[in-house]
Formats: structure tokens, C-alpha cells, sequence
């Protein structure tokens, strides 16, 4: 762990990969309880410029909604969204990935006909498509991202399974007479585990880029307000008002910019033999 | 070759199939009895033509017949009617399908060329400035939301400068011909096409780049530059030719995001492809329209994937897919 933390750190991307997440992180956390504007009510004027009025820095957009505070409340909902439809996307794909390479034969030719199944789908198309028939809200809109990207979960498991299967210490237990829930949960999955977090950290990425689509197709959940849904919102007046756009996608860019850095940092750490070449 | 192409073909019509019961299950869940919802949407929902639209779509029969209609239908090409638009879903999608495969070629086409340059510009210079500057670059644009992207182009050529238009496929009433109008139809492609090419043209890059530097340590380089062969032909037909195989892989994996971009930037742009049209299905809840075009979706993917098959087949003269 020790060690890890000593690569990670040592790889540039990690390092401001790891500190723009932090600050996304705290932003979501303490940012709504040191700026209570709500970012519904209307403070002042529409179409405010921003940098003319200290406690609206950001400007105001279409109805006099604070810019700012909308960024901060659209952090919590990015980055929950990014977060929880990676996990039920890992909750889905590992254990599919898993019983594929464990059990290999019809087992696996079936479990992996699902899986291409789902990544022949035009995921956004789809993720839209549910999104809209199960009415969009916060619940619809992580399920239809898991929905969509757990597939290179399941098959990412099942080609680290698959080779870890034949290895000595598995082939050990199951001469001890390990059950074969106990072999894969307790020998095969901590040791697939590295290449499954970098993926997570890009999946996580993916996920806010999805749930700002959405948002800003007008699928994102009504009661919460979101990035994608301020450039939605932004866009029909961006020749009055370039504010209302610019501000929270330059917040989407660094967040999802900063968990892709973090990414590769975890890839440098996690895996020194793949990592890259020429620095 | 032939025998797979046609175990290719006949493995997506199988996909496409299931894709199409996947769409029937998805219409039933739609919100409310599809016939109340179409006698709503058609402005009459007394009972008589309620049971009238039942019998007519069939769904007063038990749920596996309704299934085999439906699967006949699509097979047929007929994906239902849009009481909305008032046309067959078929015909609105076969109006819109031209401007957008206009639109995902232009830009698939811009991704990869501008991506394998770079991506090879920075594998030739890795570890120098220009390396760095095109990885940040490429790092860049791979976080930004496209409809960002669109948007700021918008903000940027349109507003400040006033280059391009900002919507459109061509000048409303300006009855251009021949020339001129593909001129025009070209100056309203730039655009979406480079906000749509952008993002994948990141991807191209990145990958280039790194499979460039892999195919460089190879042993088959090292003989060919033993054999004296100079630098400039290494790169081109020993380091490049090997190392675009898995960016040609990545093409195809990517086709379903493309068509996903697409429905974004056509939104953006106005561009009357099939998915501007998906958004305006998805505002006014044209759940038939929405799914029709959502099969369309499905099936060039599959049609895509097909292609960059055959395509990797010919840049890997290796692979044997007799067997």
C-alpha cells in the first residue's frame, strides 16, 4: 500500500489528477453549506454579467438564478451520479466477468454473448431510450449509465480470471476443496483487482460525461440541478449571456479531466510493466 | 473471406434481432396503455377507437403474438407510425438518414486522419516538448462534454467572428444549386462535423501514440533497421502499418459512441439527421419514433462493425478467418 502510494505520487498525471478530485470532492461536500444560496431562487437580475457583484461571482443566468451556486450544488449531483453508476456497473459486470472465466465453456459462451450483446448497443442511444421511458430522475439515470457500461467490466474480469485460473495457489484450493464461490472471491478477485480500479477511475469519467448528456438533452432528474442541465438551460441564450454555458462546462472538463489523470496515475502505479513508454 | 462475411452477416442479423424484441419489451414499458397514448396523440380517445387502434396494432392479442407482428413489421421495415409527426417512422427516418450519415463520415473520416498524424507526430518526438503538447492537447478534448464543444465552437466562429452558421444544414431560401450548394452545405458541415470528429480524434491520438511506441520495440524493427533501411521507411510501412491494427479495432468499437455523439451534435446544430430527430421524439414522448430510430441506431453500428471486420482483415494479411 505504502509502495503504491509512492508510484502513484511520483507519476505527474496522478498527482494533479489526485488533487483536482479533492477539490471536486470537497466542493460537493462543504461547497453547499458555505454558499446556501439555493441554486433555484432567484437572487438578482437576469442575465447579471459575471465578476460585477462579489456575492453573485459568477453572474446570473436566464431567470436570475445564481451561477455559481448552481456549479456548486451541480457538483454533488456529478459526481454521486459518476460514483454510484460505476459501482452497480462493477456490482454487474464482476461477478458475470467472473463466473465467464472461472467456468469457462457454455457458461462463459453465454455470459459473453450477453455482454457483446449490450456493447453492440449504441450506449447513448439506449441510456437515452431508458432514461426517457422510465421517466427521468436520479435512480433512472444511474441505472441506465450502469446499464450501459458495465460490459468492459465483465470482460476486462473474465480475461484476468481466465488466466489467474490456472495458476498453482488456485489449482491448490481446489484440491483442498475450497467451494468455488470461496475460490473466486477469496484467491482469483483480489488478485484481478489492479487492472479494475483504473478501469473504474475512466468509468467514473465516462458516467459524468453521460449524465451531463443527458442533463442537457433535458433528461437529467428535475428536482437537481446538474452541469449538463445549466448548458441546457444556457444554450438557447448563448448569444446574450456566454456565461451561463462557459462556467459549468469548464467544470465538467476539469472533473473528467482530473479522474482520466487519475486513471493513468492508478495504470503507472497499479501495473509498472504496461506503463507508457517515452517520458 | 466469403464464408466470413456471410457467418459475420448472419451473427448481426441475429443481434439485430434481439435488439428488436429488446425494443418491443421497452415500448411496453413506456409509460400508459400505447393504445389510450396513440388515441391521445391522434385527438380522439373515446373508447370505440381506443378498441379500435387495440385491434388494429394487434394489442388485444396475447404477448407472444404481439411479439411476432412486431418482429414481422421491422423485418418488413415497418417500425409503426408517428401520430405526431403524422408519417410512417420508417419514412422519417429514411428522410433524416442521408444528413447524418453525411455527418458521422465527415467526422469519422476528420478523427482519424488528424488522430493518426498526431498520434504518430508524437510517437516520432516522444518525450519532447511537441510529445507533450499534443498528449495535454489530446487529454483536453477527450474531457469535454461534446455538447460543450458545440456549444463553444458556436460562441467562438459563429457570435464572435461570424465565419460559420450556427444551425442548419443549408441557407433556408437561398435555393442554391449545384455547386454553390454543396459550398453551402459544406460551410454548415465544418462545424459539427470537427465538434463530432474532435472527441474521437483524441482517442486516435492517444492510442497511435502508444501502440506506435510498442510496435517500435518490436523485434522485426530492429531487424529493419539492421538491414539499413532508412528511418523514414521504418515508421511508414514497418512501425505504422502494425501499430494501426488496434486503432482500427478501436474505430469499430467506437461506432456506437459516434452514433451517440451525433444525436448530441445534431441537437446543437439543428442538423436534420436521425438524431435531432431522436430528440424531437424525446420531447414529445414519441415513444414509436424514439424506438424506430433507436433500432436504425442498432443496426449501423452493427453495419459498421461489419466493415471494420473486413477492413482489419485487409490491414493484417495474418488473419485467416476461413477457419
Amino acid at each position: 500500500m505504502k509502495q503504491f502510494w509512492k508510484s502513484m505520487l511520483k507519476s505527474p498525471s496522478g498527482v494533479i489528477g489526485l488533487v483536482i478530485l479533492l477539490f471536486a470532492i470537497s466542493v460537493a461536500v462543504f461547497g453547499p453549506m458555505l454558499f446556501p444560496n439555493s441554486p433555484w431562487r432567484m437572487v438578482q437580475r437576469p442575465f447579471l454579467p459575471p465578476f460585477t457583484l462579489s456575492n453573485v461571482p459568477l453572474g446570473t443566468d436566464a431567470l436570475g438564478r445564481d451561477v455559481f451556486a448552481g456549479m456548486i450544488f451541480g457538483a454533488r449531483v456529478s459526481l454521486l451520479v459518476g460514483l454510484v453508476s460505476t459501482l452497480v456497473a462493477l456490482v454487474v459486470g464482476v461477478p458475470i466477468g467472473a463466473m465467464a472465466g472461472y467456468f469457462g465453456g457454455k457458461v462463459d459462451d453465454a455470459l459473453m454473448r450477453f455482454t457483446e450483446f449490450f456493447q453492440t448497443i449504441p450506449s447513448f442511444a439506449l441510456a437515452i431510450v431508458l432514461v426517457a421511458i422510465l421517466q427521468p430522475s436520479i435512480y433512472s439515470i444511474v441505472a441506465s449509465i450502469a446499464v450501459v457500461s458495465w460490459p468492459p467490466v465483465a470482460r476486462l474480469v473474465r480475461g484476468e480470471v481466465l488466466s489467474l485460473r490456472t495458476r498453482e495457489y488456485v489449482q491448490a484450493a481446489v484440491v483442498t476443496g475450497q467451494s468455488n464461490s470461496w475460490i473466486i472471491l477469496r484467491e482469483i478477485l483480489p488478485n484481478a483487482l489492479s487492472p479494475v480500479i483504473v478501469l473504474a477511475s475512466l468509468m467514473v469519467a465516462t458516467a459524468i460525461l453521460l449524465e451531463s448528456s443527458l442533463s442537457f438533452l433535458g433528461l437529467g432528474d428535475p428536482n437537481l440541478i446538474s452541469w449538463g442541465y445549466m448548458v441546457g438551460a444556457g444554450r438557447t441564450v448563448i448569444r446574450q449571456a456566454w456565461w451561463i454555458t462557459v462556467f459549468p462546462g469548464v467544470a465538467i472538463l476539469i472533473s473528467v479531466l482530473g479522474l482520466n489523470l487519475i486513471g493513468e496515475g492508478l495504470n503507472d502505479a497499479l501495473n509498472p510493466r504496461l506503463s507508457r513508454e517515452g517520458r | 473471406m466469403l464464408s466470413f462475411v456471410a457467418q459475420r452477416v448472419a451473427k448481426g442479423v441475429i443481434v439485430l434481432l434481439a435488439i428488436v424484441v429488446l425494443n418491443f419489451f421497452l415500448i411496453r414499458l413506456a409509460p400508459g396503455d400505447p393504445a389510450v397514448v396513440m388515441a391521445g396523440e391522434a385527438g380522439a380517445s373515446d373508447q370505440v377507437f381506443v378498441k379500435q387502434l387495440r385491434e388494429k396494432f394487434g394489442l388485444d392479442k396475447p404477448l407472444p403474438e404481439q411479439l411476432f407482428i412486431y418482429v414481422k413489421g421491422v423485418v418488413s421495415l415497418d417500425l409503426g407510425f408517428s401520430f405526431r409527426q403524422q408519417a410512417p417512422v420508417a419514412k422519417l427516418i429514411g428522410e433524416r438518414l442521408p444528413a447524418t450519415l453525411l455527418l458521422t463520415l465527415t467526422a469519422f473520416a476528420i478523427s482519424l486522419a488528424l488522430g493518426i498524424l498526431f498520434g504518430t507526430f508524437a510517437a516520432r518526438f516522444a518525450g519532447t516538448f511537441l510529445d507533450t503538447g499534443i498528449t495535454i492537447f489530446a487529454l483536453i478534448f477527450y474531457a469535454m462534454p461534446i455538447f460543450w464543444v458545440a456549444l463553444m465552437g458556436i460562441l467562438l466562429f459563429s457570435v464572435t467572428f461570424d465565419w460559420l452558421p450556427s444551425f442548419g444544414y443549408e441557407t433556408v431560401g437561398a435555393n442554391l444549386t449545384g455547386l454553390a450548394h454543396a459550398v453551402d452545405v459544406a460551410k454548415h458541415l465544418i462545424m459539427p462535423a470537427m465538434t463530432l470528429g474532435l472527441f474521437f480524434m483524441a482517442t486516435y491520438t492517444r492510442m497511435t501514440r502508444a501502440s506506435m511506441l510498442e510496435v517500435k520495440r518490436l523485434d522485426f524493427v530492429k531487424t529493419a533497421r539492421a538491414k539499413g533501411l532508412s528511418d523514414a521507411v521504418i515508421q511508414r510501412r514497418h512501425v505504422l502499418r502494425n501499430a494501426l491494427l488496434p486503432v482500427v479495432t478501436l474505430a469499430g468499437v467506437h461506432s456506437g459512441t459516434l452514433i451517440g455523439g451525433a444525436v448530441i451534435t445534431e441537437t446543437v446544430f439543428a442538423w436534420p439527421g436521425i438524431g435531432r430527430l431522436m430528440y424531437d421524439a424525446l420531447l414529445q414522448r414519441d415513444y414509436n419514433l424514439l424506438l424506430g430510430v433507436f433500432v436504425i441506431c442498432s443496426a449501423m453500428v452493427l453495419i459498421f462493425n461489419l466493415i471494420t471486420d473486413l477492413v482489419y482483415r485487409l490491414v493484417d494479411p495474418r488473419i485467416e478467418y476461413a477457419s
